[in-house]
């Protein structure tokens, strides 16, 4: 198929449609506006249904019945309207259903602003919601990679009956690139014969619940979820390494932010400086795996996690390079933007050693 | 020897968990009744509240989903919208329907949404042990009203099915009671109603149950049924509400 030119968001939209989803929920949020636009312009040509609903709340609510109804499903939101999804995102995680939620970040806290940010991750990665939970979350770095992600999102929730979130930003959202839309190969899929269609006894009575008041039930339930957790950390974990063969300072970054990294590796290797760049696609499960087999390397003096936030993956990144190297943290936050040449004067710094 | 009275084929073999002398369990009961009547149980997928009554799918031999406290309309929209061949019902206390899920039983009735909603009126929150709800009756003693609730600063009882009649996407809406044999007889011909309007397609549905409580009101069981004849029917008349053509 031939490279149309399209935004962020449209492309999320389009890459839902052509992976099978026929439902969206949604309330209106700046930076993420086009992609319920677009949901409601083409749901309806393909038989699928558009829903303005009333809230945050409702939407995600709407997510959970339509999800556990069997449906492929998705909603998209941004920062604010995230937080009031957290007990619907809870809910669908206890109850196993899969679904896809996109994050379209923008800076908090609070009502914050309409720029791009990623001050989302720790909400995002660390659970948002209440309860012993994860979401799988995918961090697209280009547009062509959100429409990727988006329709293997769709499948990776399919399979382990897990919710999965997209987790971008304003730029990506509202940016311009060409995309192609690839023919996929489609995985195996488990059949939803979970789902509540209408009961006709062919099967086990279906009932979508996470409600689980004995509490040793309740913690072999947890514990079920927890060995598919393992599962997905041992397939799904994606992360790709640039130019980190006989770097000194590799640089990890997701999203928007490394793609500006890139442009701090090519400023830095004009100065003979070599940086690497350590691109989790994975927010969660995180690759932890591929810190440590970089951080025993002699080249490797130092790590830097750049980020649109006061720094929250750099938790995880310190985590896994677990004290071998030093680990250093800058960002900028609240919709600014980090400049490569700021980043480049950080670099050399931590190379002087004045931080 | 003939059989003169059986569980519905709609309600499993699970027993209630309600407590003694709480209509929870007759209401269940009419409403499966009315599924077998209709013969639309294999079609029927229904959604749980949080409240007293979350168990609910344990009871209803059907497919069920139980939702988040006060979002059943929400999810009853999910799965209509995914199925609109097959029967949703939403069954929700009034802590759920009237506080926390305002909103969304609101715009589901708005929206016209093919559904139907059990709304169990029993002026109080039963699960949490007692609280004040958006319909307990002005003086009315709970334990987050210890002096009556006064309407100086806890506002009205709320009537909830008069409020929702307002609305354009609301097919019918009846308020009932359960308070003896001839208004059981009543209440059941209203969930027939309501599941009838819904299958004809004809928008939002709902039927009002004015319940007990006898353990969170500190009654008896008789006391309890007394206490919705003469405290709750006259301020939450009985009859239908809207019922369009
Ligand atoms: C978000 C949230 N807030 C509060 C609760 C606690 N809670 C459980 S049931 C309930 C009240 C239920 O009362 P009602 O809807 O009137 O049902 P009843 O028990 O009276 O049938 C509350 C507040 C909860 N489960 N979730
Ligand atoms: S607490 Fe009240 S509403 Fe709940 S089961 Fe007991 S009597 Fe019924
Ligand atoms: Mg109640």
């Amino acid at each position: 198929m031939s490279k149309v030119l399209m935004k962020g968001n449209e492309a999320i939209a389009e890459a839902a449609i052509q992976a099978g989803c026929r439902y969206f929920f949604g309330y209106p949020i700046t930076p993420q506006n086009e992609i319920p636009a677009y949901m409601a312009k083409r749901l309806p040509m393909v038989g699928g249904c558009f829903l303005q609903a009333e809230s945050e709340v409702a939407a995600i609510n709407m997510v959970y019945g339509a999800a556990g109804a069997g449906a492929r499903v998705m909603t998209s939101s941004s920062s604010p309207g995230i937080s009031l999804k957290q007990e619907g995102i809870s809910y669908i995680a206890g109850a196993e259903l899969p679904c896809l939620i996109v994050n379209i970040v923008r800076g908090g806290p609070g009502l914050g602003g309409i720029q791009p940010a990623q001050s989302d991750y720790f909400q995002a990665v660390k659970g948002g919601g209440h309860g012993d939970y994860h979401l799988i979350v995918l961090a697209p770095s280009t547009i062509q990679e959100m429409v990727d992600l988006v329709q293997e999102g769709f499948d990776i929730a399919d399979q382990y009956r897990n919710p999965v979130m997209i987790l971008g930003d304003g730029m990506l959202g509202q940016m311009m690139e060409p995309v192609e839309f690839k023919e996929r190969k489609p995985r195996q899929l488990p059949p939803k014969d979970w789902a509540t269609t209408g009961w006709k006894g062919d099967r086990p009575r279906a009932v979508i619940n996470s409600l689980f008041i004995d509490p040793q039930v309740l913690e072999e339930h947890v514990q079920r979820i927890y060995k598919k957790y393992e599962a997905i950390k041992a397939n799904e974990t994606k992360v790709e390494c640039y130019n980190c063969e006989d770097a000194e300072i590799i640089v990890s970054a997701y999203g928007t932010t490394a793609r500006i990294v890139r442009s701090v590796i090519e400023l830095a290797a004009k100065e003979g400086i070599k940086v690497g760049l350590i691109r989790p696609i994975t927010l969660w499960p995180f690759p932890a795996d591929t810190f440590s087999s970089w951080v025993e390397r002699d080249h490797v003096k130092a790590f830097l996690t750049v980020e649109m936030s006061m720094g929250q993956m750099v938790e995880d990144v310190t985590l896994s390079v677990g004290g071998r190297k030093p680990s250093y943290f800058y960002g900028r936050t609240g919709g600014m933007v980090p400049n490569p040449f700021d980043i480049l004067d950080e670099i050399k710094k931590i190379r002087g050693g004045n931080r | 020897m003939a059989i003169v009275f059986k569980k519905p084929e709609s309600l499993t073999d699970n027993p209630f968990h309600y407590c003694p002398g709480c209509t929870h369990g007759i209401v269940h009961r009419l409403i499966a009744e009315v599924m077998d009547e209709l013969n639309i149980r294999q079609d029927t997928i229904g959604v749980a509240p949080v409240g007293c009554a979350v168990f609910a799918y344990d009871y209803f031999n059907c497919d069920m989903q139980e939702a988040a406290h006060g979002r059943a309309p929400a999810v009853a929209t999910g799965i209509k919208r995914v199925h609109p061949d097959k029967v949703v019902f939403t069954y929700q206390g009034d802590g759920d329907l009237a506080s926390i899920g305002a909103a969304e039983i609101v715009h589901a009735a708005n929206r016209g949404e093919k559904i139907t909603t059990i709304f169990i009126n029993n002026a109080i929150y039963g699960m949490t042990g007692g609280q004040m709800a958006p319909t307990t009756l002005l003086g009315q003693v709970t334990v987050t009203s210890p002096y009556g609730r006064q309407a100086e600063t806890e506002g009205y009882p709320i009537r909830m099915s008069e409020m929702l009649a307002t609305l354009a996407g609301v097919a019918y809406i009846e308020r009932v009671s359960v308070h003896d044999i001839k208004h059981i007889n009543q209440a059941k011909k209203a969930i027939r109603k309501a599941f009838e309007y819904q299958i004809a397609g004809k928008g939002f549905t709902m039927v009002e149950v004015l319940s007990t409580c006898p353990t969170n009101w500190g009654m008896t069981p008789v006391e309890s049924l007394e206490w919705v004849k003469d405290r709750m029917i006259p301020y939450y008349p009985l009859g239908v509400k809207k019922e369009a053509e």
